[in-house]
């Protein structure tokens, strides 16, 4: 069984105990336990069921690598399934539950799967669940969702927040083990800005398990030193649970620091995410053993050698009484030593080479362990939990040997470097067939955009597995980074790292190496997603011979721990498959995160209230009070219109309209854009910009402009204001105001950067307030101030002075055909005014009113809407607004595209007004029938609506549309299709419904 | 080529699946086809297949310089939906859904579509009129879709907030039988079938120049040889412009990189393809459990299959808003595709200045879902020089003006 040893454990206190649970059982651990180690200092070694055929599973791992031992977490607003339990720090009252079975973790009926194996091999439902064709989604693909899958859903909103940090240093260091703290002692000792950062809560890595002595003393004493001589440089800053996720092109690195994980409910944010701007980053992101194929290797029980080490050492657990050791290198023969030391039973070593030689065998035959060599495990036996191995040749097919019972076996099939990082940014590997493994090509670095290498790995995860080649790696890595910036190298002599010797380890894929098909099919690859040496091998006889291919059919390395155990051991096996050498098969992409990261750090703060900036006009807050019924424009918030008791948001509009056409109505205009354009070439440039001539509009006049894109769609339209010869103010759509800015400076710095022209985005310095109605120019009278009579402000111009005391500038613009002024104050002075306007206009019946009314009295009037006439295929010439095209330009931005074959075809379909027969509403969208049908067997249409509003004015519908010939077809019916299969008949009219002479708005 | 069943598994269980024949056979290239199809994408191998079974050609190679499958066909989020706004796409997109239903029983193969459904959220006003407007438009296509109330979305997928305090769901643009499939098994399912056919899948050939004579294309050189050719067909996404330059004409394409990303896999909880344009985010769960996420194209033209992580940034922060119970689900993986943008954001499927050389490509962010549709009418288009489902999509259109433009109806990648 596993258990808690009597003595030991670097990293936990024995006293502080931690009360957890786990399936509702109560347990209790210590300080510093893992919630790993603490399950199995309980004997829990059972902890979740595999993905497809719910085998039972035990941890494999100590760290981030594992793909076992994963749980539902926590409850309520805290709930996370697929929480790592090797990388969660216990803490008391920590409440887990196992995954992925029914109705328990000890009786899963999901388990009919196992013996079903042989039947359900890689890519089985590719050739299955064809017939008959309904079944696949009403019950194929039902029950295979409920079976996949792993943890639970979280049924609440998250309790936590979440911050983002950003930081700029010289020098990134992601892995706190002996490489990475001499490359930060390196690099900051060299003066440069260093930040190291280190995926668990110790420094140290693995060096202070693997009894490594650092200049002669113990490899703990020389991390303290290293540790405070770090802290006290003011260049280096230093941060433990914070794991290098990912590195992104020109040196951007992503920190994942997990703040308060291991003490939930603090005031802390949860989870910090880094973004870092690093010009050089050093990946010393250490090793990670790989497991051996034999069959039976995913029974609960049999673990990683290095792992065993780690519970021992660190936490003072031990996974076994009787552990076997199975290896093809000299490491694991420290698991034995240790283990022995420990007092635990080591009944054998089982080495797969033909002889082993090194002082660490040879501690392990003095210490009186057998060491069996040229043998293998033919097979674990067990089903729960490892009972024995049975031992046999290598060499051979698998006849067993002799039967070794045990609790427990410890596995090494060697040491893959952690390229993860080194490759997510394009860094190439190069195959190290003495230790069989991938590592970092330093020929091939990731570059920056100055082509300069910008990564530069070091330690074991640069391929130097020994203690003393890693740490003089990553002595050399820190100095390289800060000499590659220019940066002179400073510290004396290397520190030298000992640990025994290792003698040369042989590659071992598959244990026997004669396995037949039965025991191939009991190896496992990857243990969460099962996949086996023998799907690999079919996959490969069946022609997915590509890496990829493999991966995809077999999803080898697909699952939570995206093959960090199970990846090169699938190659290999490819490889042999196909005959081919495992470079020459190469690698699946690497790609971030390094392990999962959690949505709410990649969101930050950005949530709720926060999702995105909320623009507020001067006047949002008296809209709020009065209540406004609020629509979405972009970030701002616009009143759709104000319903008093009881009224619908029909109702309400068509009161506002009636009003506003009777007496007054006031809108808040703020949110359209204002855009400054100023300079010898202001005039210039906006003829280019505009369809209209705006070079020859005179200071104090107001112009109607249209702009198109390039392939002469219109993109916006707006009253241009002239300020004085050198300076225009451009209104714009309340959506356009940044990118239409954005399409202004594109062209001035792309196109025209030697034109004398400054542009401004003045949106937010201005609120804006259009007074419309027939007693616009009463109400403003009585306000008192600048001369708004017609003689002085004539229709489409404009002119500065004082309204109420406020300094301001009216337009005579009208959107709604009515008498209408629009006044732009300063921003600090909007509410003000619009408070002055609203009570001095209560003797003429003043009403606010929202964008819908504004939306019904343009459509009244026949004016155009951005995004309702226009949908990015409409060009000016279409909605009738030849006039507002200037014929005497030589050029604007759109005239060549407007002169193509189809932009200058009669046959487009242009705006009309249209009027119901019957009077009624046309529904929004609606197209227009056409006779017959296109080779495609689609419905032939001659138009559609694109403003339909019931009109309160008319108390009719009306409706705007584009129809083909339109403007040549006044008085023609055509019938409109509506949802419900039947069809609208309307008139062909001419747009403008109301006033068509202008003479509301130019009175 | 021996058919897939349940019982053929079972047989083979017996003897250890030991019995699989190669899925797609491994063929050195012929010196001469009547046709070559350049990259063995979907849309590729779709219609490499669909020439052999529409119009009997078989002497067809279809060359990929990596794997099959390996581009943008295996890089995507699996949605299939043809709820398009203009009449050429809705067809071609359709057609492609419609073959997407018999997919698995006409290839043997099984591609898992699953016709689970499609919204699309109406976020704004201005959203709302515009899906309205689709949904019109799709009666009269053959389109089943609907324009659907906010309480049924949230019956639909209850884990959705549909009262955000920033952009509340108005409602959504509702396709039935849109959904999802198995992105590489679409790619296996064609190749695997071309084989049968006698057509040769070549991996691992890189074309490195198009031959020409006399204004026409006589044959490629590869990187396994000098093949000729009749006809030539060019469909290589994000690598087209290359191509093209080796043809000698250029094309209004930019490629520029499009991200996806998943999150662990979990119990079943959306049922449901859920697109929201407004916060720039989608999302579906795979029948591994796994939620399938993608957002924003990146702003800048480039060739890396990565992307820059703000765009990932924006649409977790979109999605976290739209279904708040994933915030502490974790990711579980990020990548990036070369996406071939035009500028109307619609496809390419025409004859080019090279009489007898045809091109595929411009399917921009959203190529998965038209792949059987487009293999159709391309192969149409090759094999008799006209087709109604591509007629609207030649290069022509640029020219003239002739835009189809969809930006009106999906304001984001999909």
């Amino acid at each position: 069984m596993s258990t808690r040893l009597q003595t030991g454990g670097r990293l936990i206190d024995r006293n502080a105990r931690r009360g957890f649970t786990f399936n509702g059982r109560r347990l209790e651990g210590v300080a510093g336990d893992t919630l790993a180690s603490a399950l199995l200092a309980n004997d829990q070694m059972l902890v979740g069921r595999s993905f497809k055929y719910h085998r039972p599973r035990g941890f494999v791992a100590a760290g981030a690598e594992e793909p076992n031992g994963l749980v539902n977490l926590g409850t309520g607003g805290r709930f996370e399934p697929n929480q790592r339990a090797t990388t969660t720090e216990l803490f008391d009252g920590l409440a887990c539950a196992s995954q992925n079975h029914w109705p328990s973790l000890d009786f899963d009926i999901g388990a009919v799967n196992g013996p079903l194996a042989r039947f359900l091999p890689a890519g089985f439902y590719y050739k299955t669940f064809i017939q008959p064709r309904p079944f696949w989604k009403h019950v194929y693909e039902p029950f295979i969702r409920q079976s996949a899958g792993l943890g639970q859903v979280p049924a609440e909103r998250d309790a936590d927040r979440y911050e983002h940090f950003y930081a700029f240093v010289d020098v990134l260091v992601i892995g706190g083990g002996i490489a990475g703290l001499q490359a930060a002692l390196a690099a900051g000792r060299a003066g440069a800005r260093v930040l190291l950062i280190e995926q668990t809560a110790h420094w140290g890595g693995r060096a202070p398990v693997d009894g490594v002595t650092i200049d002669g003393h113990p490899a703990e004493a020389w991390i303290a030193r290293a540790l405070k001589a770090l802290e006290g440089m003011e260049n280096v800053t230093l941060r433990t649970r914070c794991m290098g996720a990912g590195v992104y092109d020109h040196g951007y690195a992503l920190g994942y620091e997990r703040v308060a994980d291991h003490s939930p409910g603090d005031t802390r944010p949860r989870h910090r995410l880094w973004k870092i701007r690093a010009a050089r980053i050093i990946t010393a992101t250490g090793a990670i053993e790989r497991p051996l194929s034999f069959a039976g290797n995913d029974i609960p029980g049999v673990m990683l050698a290095s792992a065993v080490r780690d519970y021992v050492a660190n936490w003072a657990v031990s996974p076994g009484d009787r552990t076997v050791v199975v290896t093809n290198n000299d490491d694991a023969y420290r698991t034995a030593l240790m283990l022995r030391e420990a007092g635990l039973v080591v009944p054998a070593i089982i080495d797969a080479r033909p002889t082993a030689s090194g002082p660490l065998v040879r501690a392990a035959r003095e210490a009186g362990i057998r060491v069996e060599t040229g043998r293998g495990i033919a097979r674990v036996k067990g089903a729960k939990r490892v009972t024995g191995v049975a031992l046999c040749a290598q060499a051979g097919e698998g006849a067993v040997l002799e039967e070794i019972p045990c609790d427990a076996v410890a596995m090494s099939g060697g040491w893959s470097p952690v390229v993860h990082l080194w490759s997510h940014c394009g860094g190439k590997l190069t195959w190290d067939a003495g230790q069989a493994h991938f590592r970092p090509d330093p020929e091939r670095a990731p570059t920056s955009h100055d082509g300069a290498p910008f990564v530069i790995a070091a330690g074991s995860a640069n391929g130097y597995l020994l203690a003393g080649e890693a740490l003089a790696d990553g002595d050399a890595a820190g100095k390289s980074a800060v000499r590659s910036l220019g940066m002179a190298a400073k510290g004396g002599a290397v520190p030298k790292a000992e640990a025994e010797a290792e003698g040369p380890m042989t590659p071992v894929w598959m244990m026997p190496q004669g396995a037949g098909a039965e025991l191939r099919m009991k190896m496992w690859l990857d243990y969460q997603n099962d996949v086996k040496v023998s799907d690999v091998q079919l996959a490969a006889r069946e022609g997915y011979e590509s890496v990829e291919h493999t991966k995809r059919y077999t999803t080898l390395g697909m699952a939570t721990d995206q093959g960090k155990l199970s990846n090169i051991n699938g190659l290999a096996v490819l490889s042999q498959s196909l005959g081919a050498d495992i470079p020459q098969v190469g690698t699946t992409t690497f790609r971030p995160p390094y392990t999962p990261i959690s949505f709410g750090a990649i969101a930050g703060e950005a949530r709720g209230d926060t999702f995105q900036p909320l623009r507020r006009t001067p006047m949002h807050r008296w809209h709020e009070e009065n209540g406004a019924d609020w629509e979405p424009v972009g970030q701002w918030r616009r009143p759709y219109c104000y319903p008093r008791d009881g009224e619908s948001r029909e109702d309400a509009v068509g009161r506002e309209v009636k009003n506003t056409r009777q007496n007054l109505g006031l809108l808040d205009a703020s949110t359209l854009g204002k855009i400054l354009v100023k300079g010898p070439d202001a005039g210039r440039f906006l003829d280019m910009l505009y369809t209209n001539m705006m070079s020859n509009l005179k200071p104090g006049k107001c112009r109607y402009g249209l702009m198109c894109n390039e392939n002469g769609f219109l993109m916006d339209d707006g009253v241009v204001a002239r300020i004085d010869e050198e300076t225009f103010l451009c209104h714009t759509t309340s959506g356009g105001a940044e990118h239409i800015h954005a399409h202004m400076e594109d062209w001035l710095q792309c196109e025209w950067w030697d034109w004398r022209v400054y542009t401004a985005n003045l949106t937010e310095q201005f609120a804006q307030i259009a007074v419309v109605g027939p007693h616009a120019r009463d109400l403003l009278e009585k306000l008192g101030g600048m001369d708004v009579g017609a003689g002085a402000l004539p229709f489409m111009a404009w002119s500065e002075g004082e309204i109420a005391g406020v300094r301001a500038r009216v337009y005579r613009i009208s959107f709604s055909g009515e008498l209408s002024y629009e006044i732009a104050v300063p921003a600090s002075q909007g509410l003000a005014l619009w408070e002055k306007l609203v009570s001095a206009g209560e003797e003429f019946g003043l009403m606010p009113y929202g964008t819908e009314a504004l939306h019904v009295m343009r459509a009244e009037k026949g004016f155009i809407m951005i995004g309702d006439e226009t949908d990015g295929t409409v060009i000016p010439q279409d909605l009738g607004l030849h006039w507002a095209i200037s014929k005497k330009k030589d050029d604007y931005i759109g005239k060549r595209a407007q002169q193509r074959a189809h932009m200058v075809d009669p046959e487009r379909w242009q705006l009309v007004g249209l009027e119901t027969l019957g009077g009624g509403v046309l529904p929004e969208g609606a197209y227009a029938l056409a006779p017959d049908q296109n080779a495609n067997g689609q419905r032939n249409t001659q138009g559609r609506v694109t403003s339909t509003y019931y009109s309160p004015t008319l108390e009719r519908g009306i409706a705007l549309g584009l129809v083909r010939r339109g403007p040549e077809r006044m008085g023609e019916i055509i019938e409109f299709a509506t949802l419900d299969g039947t069809t609208m008949s309307a008139k062909i009219v001419d747009p403008v419904f109301y006033d068509k002479d202008g003479e509301k708005q130019n009175v | 080529m021996r058919r897939y069943s349940v019982f053929a598994v079972a047989r083979e269980a017996a003897r250890y699946h030991t019995g699989w024949e190669r899925a797609w056979a491994s063929p050195e290239p012929k010196k001469r086809y009547d046709v070559i199809i350049i990259g063995a994408g979907g849309h590729g191998l779709a219609t490499a297949y669909y020439l052999g079974k529409n119009f009997g050609i078989t002497n067809v190679a279809v060359l990929e310089k990596g794997w099959l499958g390996g581009g943008n066909t295996g890089r995507n989020t699996t949605i299939i939906r043809s709820n398009y706004l203009q009449d050429p796409s809705a067809a071609i997109y359709e057609k492609a859904r419609s073959l997407y239903e018999t997919l698995s029983q006409d290839l043997n193969y099984n591609v898992m579509f699953s016709p689970r459904g499609v919204m699309m959220l109406a976020q704004t006003e201005h959203e709302r009129r515009g899906y309205e407007r689709t949904a019109h438009a799709n009666a009269l296509q053959g389109v089943e879709t609907s324009f659907i109330s906010p309480d049924r979305v949230k019956q639909l997928v209850p884990i959705i907030n549909i009262s955000g305090p920033r952009y509340p769901v108005l409602g959504a643009l509702w396709q039935p039988r849109g959904g999802t499939a198995r992105h590489d098994a679409v790619a296996w399912g064609y190749a695997r079938a071309c084989s049968a056919m006698g057509i040769d899948v070549i991996q691992q050939c890189e074309v490195t120049g198009i031959r020409q004579k006399g204004g026409k294309v006589a044959g490629v050189t590869t990187s396994r040889g000098d093949i000729a050719c009749d006809k030539l067909g060019i469909v290589v996404a994000g690598h087209s412009g290359v191509l093209a330059q080796m043809a000698g004409f250029r094309l209004p394409i930019e490629s520029v990189a499009l991200q996806a990303l998943v999150s662990e896999p979990i119990k079943p909880c959306i049922d449901v393809v859920v697109m929201a344009n407004t916060v720039h985010g989608y999302m579906s769960q795979s029948d591994k459990g796994e939620l399938v996420i993608g957002g924003g194209a990146d702003g800048y033209n480039n060739y890396t299959q990565r992307g820059s992580f703000h765009h990932v940034e924006e649409t977790v922060r979109a999605l976290i808003e739209t279904f708040p119970i994933i915030s502490r689900l974790k990711m579980l993986r990020q990548w990036g595709g070369i996406v071939d943008m035009t500028g109307d954001r619609s496809p390419i499927l025409s004859k080019t200045p090279l009489e007898n050389c045809f091109i595929n490509c411009g399917w921009g962010t959203g190529g998965f879902k038209a792949i059987p549709g487009s293999g159709w009418g391309f192969a149409e288009l090759m094999a008799r020089g006209a087709s109604p489902l591509t007629e609207a999509f030649g290069l022509d259109r640029f020219r003239e003006g002739r835009f189809i433009d969809e930006s009106v109806a999906a304001g984001v990648a999909h």
